[in-house]
């Protein structure tokens, strides 16, 4: 009896699309190759019948290369081939590469089912595949699809218990490209077209010199995109909701409180000039909102817009070529900018997708560089919200300072620690526009997904801090820590609560130094110290469970030596 | 017989757009495996597309694949000019 279904092919040929369409089961999928690192579960029902269905990260072959392959090839193997069925997917324009897995699976003697993915790619493309005769070749049921789009997956739901295992002699790996040869030559047709404005584009971001023009007009209109979305959103949706709409009913609110006592403090705040203040009466009903809707939310909703966009055109593999010399000097190669750029949503999924990298080294450098220089979303929407009232100077200096911190610090790394790093091997995507409701689908879940983590740990994390602030409970806190940052990074003695809640969240970290009237100097130093000092408690189990807790100790001694000595020379040396 | 060898080059030294026959990869198993199951195989066809400066990685085709190449893997692959 099958009671689990395995997902498996080469990477980026959609596995997770079908997982999506299968099992009903939402999972992130995009056009670059690691995109799955996890192991997602599902359930589909055949007649009367429950079946898991698991989607696996994308492999080249049962021999295993990096930590995602390694994790396919020991679930597979574990669990006995009788009881299992594998659908293999392939991408229809890439037939001859995707065999090699397909023709090693029917050797292992699993059941397998082809599922010959990207169709209407393919005949764009001027690639057409006889599938009879491909099912006749390969000895095992093929089925067309287009997952995008839904075609043919109702077909492969109603085969797939026609899988069944179709052992053949092991071959030698030049051997078994002979045989796909072979294959190809009589299933496939090409028919000749002309370069098309996709292809022509997609030749010239390979190029040295055009694909540094193409990444340099890329970077630039995407950062004006999300800021332009992100500001339009909030002086035109979320400003006027919270002060036109919201404002007056927490004024009444306030008075009939009687604008004092520990419900008040608790709920609105404190009162500024007798008026609420969003930004810094430090309420749980005034600034925790304030902070996650009208400042934040505004840029995780423009910043994964564009992220997701980039991710489905396929652009973000073309970005590795050209960061792999300068990667490589930070013992990382080019294809580490994925693990990077999606750090900067949230270094949560950062680190995770380290796991696209070969060795455990270079998980450790990339791991620790991000959750010392690169800043999420929320950290970096309050950095522009609140510093950016000193001018654009003093942000971009933030980054300045970020970025030089990494670069160092990676060279040193890639100095101290033993071992070499591998070499970039990738596969890149051919350009690919997904329709907008799939696009609009993954956006909606990143959102969600921000919106469920963040907002209860917000309010909680308010609520908390006003207790221990009434209390006077930090007070023990702040006396210890004082000199260190009153003495050495100039900051009063007050905003060692921010530090100590960046723990929590560095955006609300970054709201409680709102009311401390701090000056360019100060804020530039604690936004730098906030973003590179301890990362909040939910990258720091991640860290923990991807690292081991040896490699999280000594990635967190790194972050307090680097946020000592780069605070020490912000404060004394820089900005005198 | 210096006719042959002469034929005999690297994927570094082979020019942008230029055919080529693979020989050989000489590296260790783990790359041989990764490289064979990517497409690169010996007696495989490859193409170069594109060489980044500063040994930067190098682009190919293979069947219909683009791969990305760091420079030293790209190194140890021996190709032959017909």
């Amino acid at each position: 009896m099958i009671d689990k279904i395995f997902l498996l092919g080469n990477p980026n040929v959609g596995k997770s699309v079908v997982f999506s369409r299968l099992t009903g089961v939402h999972v992130i999928s995009s056009n670059y190759p690691g995109t799955t690192v996890e192991v997602s579960k599902g359930y589909l029902t055949i007649g009367e019948e429950k079946i898991e269905v698991v989607d696996l990260p994308g492999t080249y072959s049962l021999e295993s290369t990096s930590k995602a392959e390694e994790v396919v090839v020991s679930l597979l193997k574990e669990y006995p081939k009788d009881k299992s069925v594998v659908i293999n997917i392939l991408d229809a324009t890439n037939l001859e590469r995707n065999l090699f897995l397909t023709l090693q699976l029917i050797e292992e003697g699993f059941s397998v089912i082809v599922c010959l993915n990207m169709c209407d790619d393919a005949t764009h493309r001027g690639v057409h595949i006889n599938v009879e005769e491909l099912e006749n070749l390969l000895g095992v049921p093929v089925i067309s699809t287009c997952a995008v789009t839904g075609v043919g997956i109702k077909l492969l739901k109603e085969r797939i218990r026609q899988a069944h295992p179709n052992p053949k002699n092991k071959l030698t790996h030049e051997a078994r490209w002979q045989e796909i040869g072979k294959i190809v030559e009589t299933v496939q047709r090409l028919t000749h077209r002309h370069h098309t404005l996709r292809e022509i584009l997609e030749d010239a971001s390979l190029k040295p010199l055009s694909g540094l023009l193409i990444s340099c007009v890329i970077v630039y209109v995407s950062f004006k995109i999300v800021r332009f979305l992100g500001e339009l959103l909030i002086n035109r949706i979320f400003d006027p909701l919270f002060f036109n709409i919201y404002q007056p009913v927490l004024e009444r609110l306030s008075t009939a409180l009687g604008q004092k006592g520990f419900i008040h403090h608790l709920l609105i705040g404190e009162l500024i000039n007798g008026k609420i203040d969003f930004k810094q009466s430090l309420g749980v009903l005034t600034t925790a909102p304030y902070i996650e809707f009208a400042m934040v939310l505004p840029y995780i909703v423009s910043f994964y817009f564009m992220l997701s966009l980039l991710e489905d055109i396929g652009y973000l593999p073309r970005l590795a070529i050209l960061l792999d010399n300068l990667l490589h000097r930070l013992g990382l190669h080019g294809y580490a900018i994925i693990p990077v750029l999606l750090g900067f949503g949230c270094n949560v999924p950062g680190i995770l997708s380290t796991r696209v990298l070969e060795s455990k080294r270079e998980r450790f450098i990339a791991s620790t560089l991000i959750s010392i220089g690169v800043p999420c979303v929320p950290l970096q929407a309050m950095i522009f919200g609140l510093l950016g009232n000193f001018g654009g100077f003093y942000v971009g200096g933030v980054y300045l300072v970020l970025f030089s911190v990494v670069i160092i610090l990676g060279v040193v790394l890639n100095r101290v620690l033993a071992g070499y790093s591998p070499e970039l091997l990738i596969e890149i995507p051919p350009y690919r526009f997904p329709p907008l409701l799939i696009l609009g689908k993954k956006l909606y879940f990143r959102i969600k997904g921000f919106l469920v983590e963040a907002a209860p740990i917000v309010l909680l994390g308010v609520l908390a801090i006003n207790l221990l602030l009434y209390y006077r409970l930090f007070d023990f806190v702040t006396g210890v820590f004082a000199p260190v940052i009153q003495g050495l990074f100039g900051l009063p003695k007050e905003a060692v609560v921010a530090l100590v809640i960046g723990f929590l969240r560095k955006d609300v970290a970054v709201g409680m130094l709102m009311p401390l009237a701090l000056s360019a100097k100060q804020l530039f130093i604690a936004v730098t110290l906030l973003a590179m000092s301890f990362p909040c408690i939910a990258t720091f189990v991640v860290l923990l469970k991807e690292l081991g807790l040896k490699y999280l100790i000594k990635a967190t001694l790194i972050m307090i030596a680097v946020s000592m000595v780069v605070g020490s020379i912000l404060n004394f040396v820089i900005l005198r | 017989m210096i006719l042959n060898t002469m034929r005999k080059l690297s994927l570094i030294q082979l020019k942008e757009n230029q055919k080529a026959k693979v020989l050989e990869i000489s590296g260790g198993k783990g790359l041989q495996h990764r490289m064979m199951s990517m497409g690169i195989y010996p007696g495989g066809e490859i193409t170069k597309l594109s060489h980044f400066a500063l040994r930067g990685p190098v682009t190919v085709r293979v069947g219909r694949s683009v791969l990305a190449l760091g420079h030293g893997v790209a190194a140890k692959i021996i190709i032959e000019i017909e």
